[in-house]
């Protein structure tokens, strides 16, 4: 069976300028990252602001051309299909649903935008198809007569995943799809998203800063720092048995709503990664507790563990 | 001893909107009281209502105000602001909003000190590079010297705690100060917090709508809704024995990493905050409540479930899950 993604030595760097006079910096976004998403299943990613999630949403949705490395979806190249044929097999969902809509049109319209590009649905496909979509992710025939800021951020992000549906592609890629959201509501998307998942046999790339709702909907987790995946594992061996001292660090981190339990030191310090200077060695040595004298001056290699684990560190 | 703070039915509308409708709460010294609920529900401007800083056509009232004792609803302008930044302290989600990008962040914080203490601008410079390194920001000497852009979000919010402490308030008013940082970050910043508190004596409003930091740091909790302080609890009490149908339907709603159920649906209530107008009566969650019935549309009582937790129901307390444990 063919991956639903396929990446392969992904690299991307952005030049930026920093100042009139100073020297143009070279950002790494990604770097040199390899990984497989099998037809079907849900590939949560997890990493501190600026680590380079995003990033590689961008390039594996084929918004963004790599600097090096492949990406196959569904075992195609991207660049080589069409625009329409791309809209087909993968979709974006985006953390914040009011910017992705065009505040001027009616939900029902923007919902029915992606298949109205295709040109080849009747009128009355296409409105049979929308009706079907919404009712699907929970939104009334009345709601799609709405402009979108008539709606509250919950029934924004329903129309943004029907809009992503509405063609029915066999890959979604959700860039923390409900971080903009309140608990409450959340926890319907997530809901939505699981059941639409299992309903319609999709395949999901699930970015979040949040590790509990990572827990609750990846069957496989990567952890990101500095654009590189530092440690992968199914979901229930990474939460039990996290290797990496950045996994370890990042799930102590998480405040689960346990009285008495205080705040706990997690001991990273101050030392905050900088995409634009990335340190030699192992990249996430200056904020390692047990980091020894090897890890300043060589990179760990990913050394696989279980069948499909994976970790970057000496001492792991 | 009388509480440091204590605010009884305080109403606050923006025109025909009403952001408060009858908040009441109080904050002991020396504890961590936290504000919880989803977003507009009305914790800002409770907050803000507190400072005197509501925005332009924000209208207060309140049966009672009181700080240390002191009438907040007597005092003018001029009193107000000699509380503000010297005895209460507020800092900000975004401290980009508080912090003026055209100065160094050491001038910054020597304003506030000779502002409200006078002293020498010297003495002032000693004392923000003394709290700098309280809150744990390394050679602090170069940062007092830098410009609020230069400093990463954890460092900036971290510069905006030691500048509330300029003065050594009694209160310490914090709108989600670590909504916009990273997990890790934001432990760290809550760790700080808990520690000054301990330390210091401080009291702390903490505003979240993150349960996980409630039941963290708070040692009582307000739990809003709609505008309306629905639950009151000490914290350990709110977690194990939730009265009001809102504070359950919220605490099922999150996943709590190590208990998750992967292949079962999250809780989750059903809807969303209804558009309060003038008028309104009864309870505001009735449209979301599994146990709605007609009387929720008249005055609804304000029931005790033990010394210090009360809710807004008119379901009686279960009194075997409030047996202590
Ligand atoms: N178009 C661009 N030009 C220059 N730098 C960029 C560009 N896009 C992203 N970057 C940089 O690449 C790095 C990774 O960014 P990315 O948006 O992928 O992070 P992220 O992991 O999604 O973070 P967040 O959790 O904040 O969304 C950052 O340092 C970012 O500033
Ligand atoms: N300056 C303002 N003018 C008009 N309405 C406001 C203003 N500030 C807040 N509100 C309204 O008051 C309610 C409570 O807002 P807020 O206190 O900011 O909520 P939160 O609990 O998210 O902090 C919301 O309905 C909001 O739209
Ligand atoms: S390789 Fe060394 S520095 Fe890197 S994570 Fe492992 S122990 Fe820490
Ligand atoms: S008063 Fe009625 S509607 Fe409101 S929470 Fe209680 S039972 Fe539900
Ligand atoms: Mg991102
Ligand atoms: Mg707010």
């Amino acid at each position: 069976m063919t991956a639903a993604i396929e990446v392969e030595n992904l690299r991307c760097e952005f030049r930026v300028h920093t100042g009139l006079m100073s020297a143009e910096k070279r950002v790494v976004a990604v770097d040199d990252v390899t990984f497989s998403v099998p037809a079907g299943s849900v590939l949560g990613i997890v990493g501190e602001s600026g680590c380079g999630k995003s990033t590689l949403a961008r390039l594996i949705l084929g918004l963004l051309k790599p600097t090096a490395g492949t990406v196959l979806v569904d075992g195609k190249r991207l660049f080589d299909l069409d625009r329409k044929a791309r809209a087909r097999l993968i979709q974006p969902v985006f953390q914040d649903p009011f910017a992705s809509l065009n505040p001027r049109r009616r939900i029902k319209d923007i919902v029915a935008l992606p298949l109205a590009a295709q040109g080849t649905f009747s009128r009355g496909e296409i409105e049979r198809r929308v009706g079907g979509i919404l009712e699907r992710v929970g939104l009334s025939a009345a709601m799609g007569e709405r402009m979108p800021a008539q709606l509250s951020g919950g029934q924004r992000q329903r129309a943004a995943i029907a809009r992503a549906l509405v063609l029915e592609p066999r890959i979604v890629i959700c860039d923390e799809p409900t971080s903009a959201l309140d608990v409450s509501v959340q926890a319907q998307i997530l809901n939505l998203l699981a059941d639409l998942r299992r309903d319609l046999g999709l395949t999901y790339l699930f970015i979040s800063h949040n590790l509990a709702v990572v827990e609750h909907v990846a069957s496989e987790v990567a952890v990101m720092y500095l654009g590189r995946f530092v440690e992968r594992n199914e979901t229930d061996a990474l939460f039990r048995k996290p290797r990496h001292p950045y996994t370890q660090a990042l799930l102590e981190s998480v405040l689960t709503p346990e009285p008495g339990k205080g705040v706990p030191d997690i001991g990273l310090g101050d030392a905050m990664p900088d995409p634009s200077n990335i340190p030699p060695g192992c990249r996430f040595n200056p904020r390692c507790r047990i980091a020894v004298e090897r890890c300043r001056h060589e990179a760990p290699k990913p050394v696989v563990r279980a069948p499909r684990g994976m970790v970057e560190c000496h001492l792991a | 001893m009388s509480a440091l703070l204590d605010v009884e039915e305080l109403q606050v509308t923006f025109g025909r909107t009403a952001a408060v409708r009858g908040a009441s709460f109080r904050v002991e010294r020396g504890e961590t009281h936290c504000l919880v609920g989803e977003s507009g529900c009305g914790k800002s401007v409770t907050a803000l209502a507190v400072m005197s800083l509501l925005a332009r056509g924000g209208q207060r009232s309140a049966k009672r105000m009181r700080f240390a004792g002191t009438d907040l609803t007597s005092l003018s302008d001029r009193e107000m602001a000699r509380l503000r930044g010297n005895r209460m302290a507020m800092i900000f989600q975004e401290p980009m909003t508080s912090l003026n990008p055209a100065f160094t962040i050491g001038s910054q914080m020597a304003e506030v000190m000779t502002r409200h203490k006078g002293g020498s601008r010297a003495a002032a410079l000693d004392r923000a590079a003394e709290l700098m390194g309280r809150v744990g920001i390394t050679a602090p000497g170069m940062r007092l010297g830098q410009f609020p852009h230069q400093l990463s979000g954890g460092l900036r919010q971290r510069v905006m705690i030691a500048m509330a402490l300029m003065c050594d308030p009694e209160l310490l008013i914090a709108d989600e100060p670590t909504t916009a940082l990273d997990v890790t970050v934001q432990a760290q910043i809550l760790r700080l917090l808990a520690n000054l508190k301990r330390e210091l004596g401080l009291s702390i409003l903490l505003i979240t709508h993150d349960l996980g930091i409630v039941a963290r740091v708070a040692d009582h909790v307000s739990v809003m809704y709609a505008g309306e302080v629905v639950e009151r609890a000490p914290t350990a009490e709110l977690f194990r024995a939730p009265q009001h149908p809102y504070t359950r339907g919220l605490l099922s709603c999150v996943p709590v990493p190590g208990r998750v159920q992967r292949d079962r649906p999250l809780g989750s209530i059903p809807g969303v905050v209804p558009a309060i107008g003038p008028g309104f009566a009864g309870c505001a969650f009735r449209s979301r409540c599994a146990h709605a019935d007609e009387t929720c549309a008249r005055a609804i009582p304000r029931r005790q479930a033990g010394d210090a937790h009360d809710y807004l129901c008119r379901l009686e307390p279960d009194w075997a899950e409030l047996q202590p444990a």
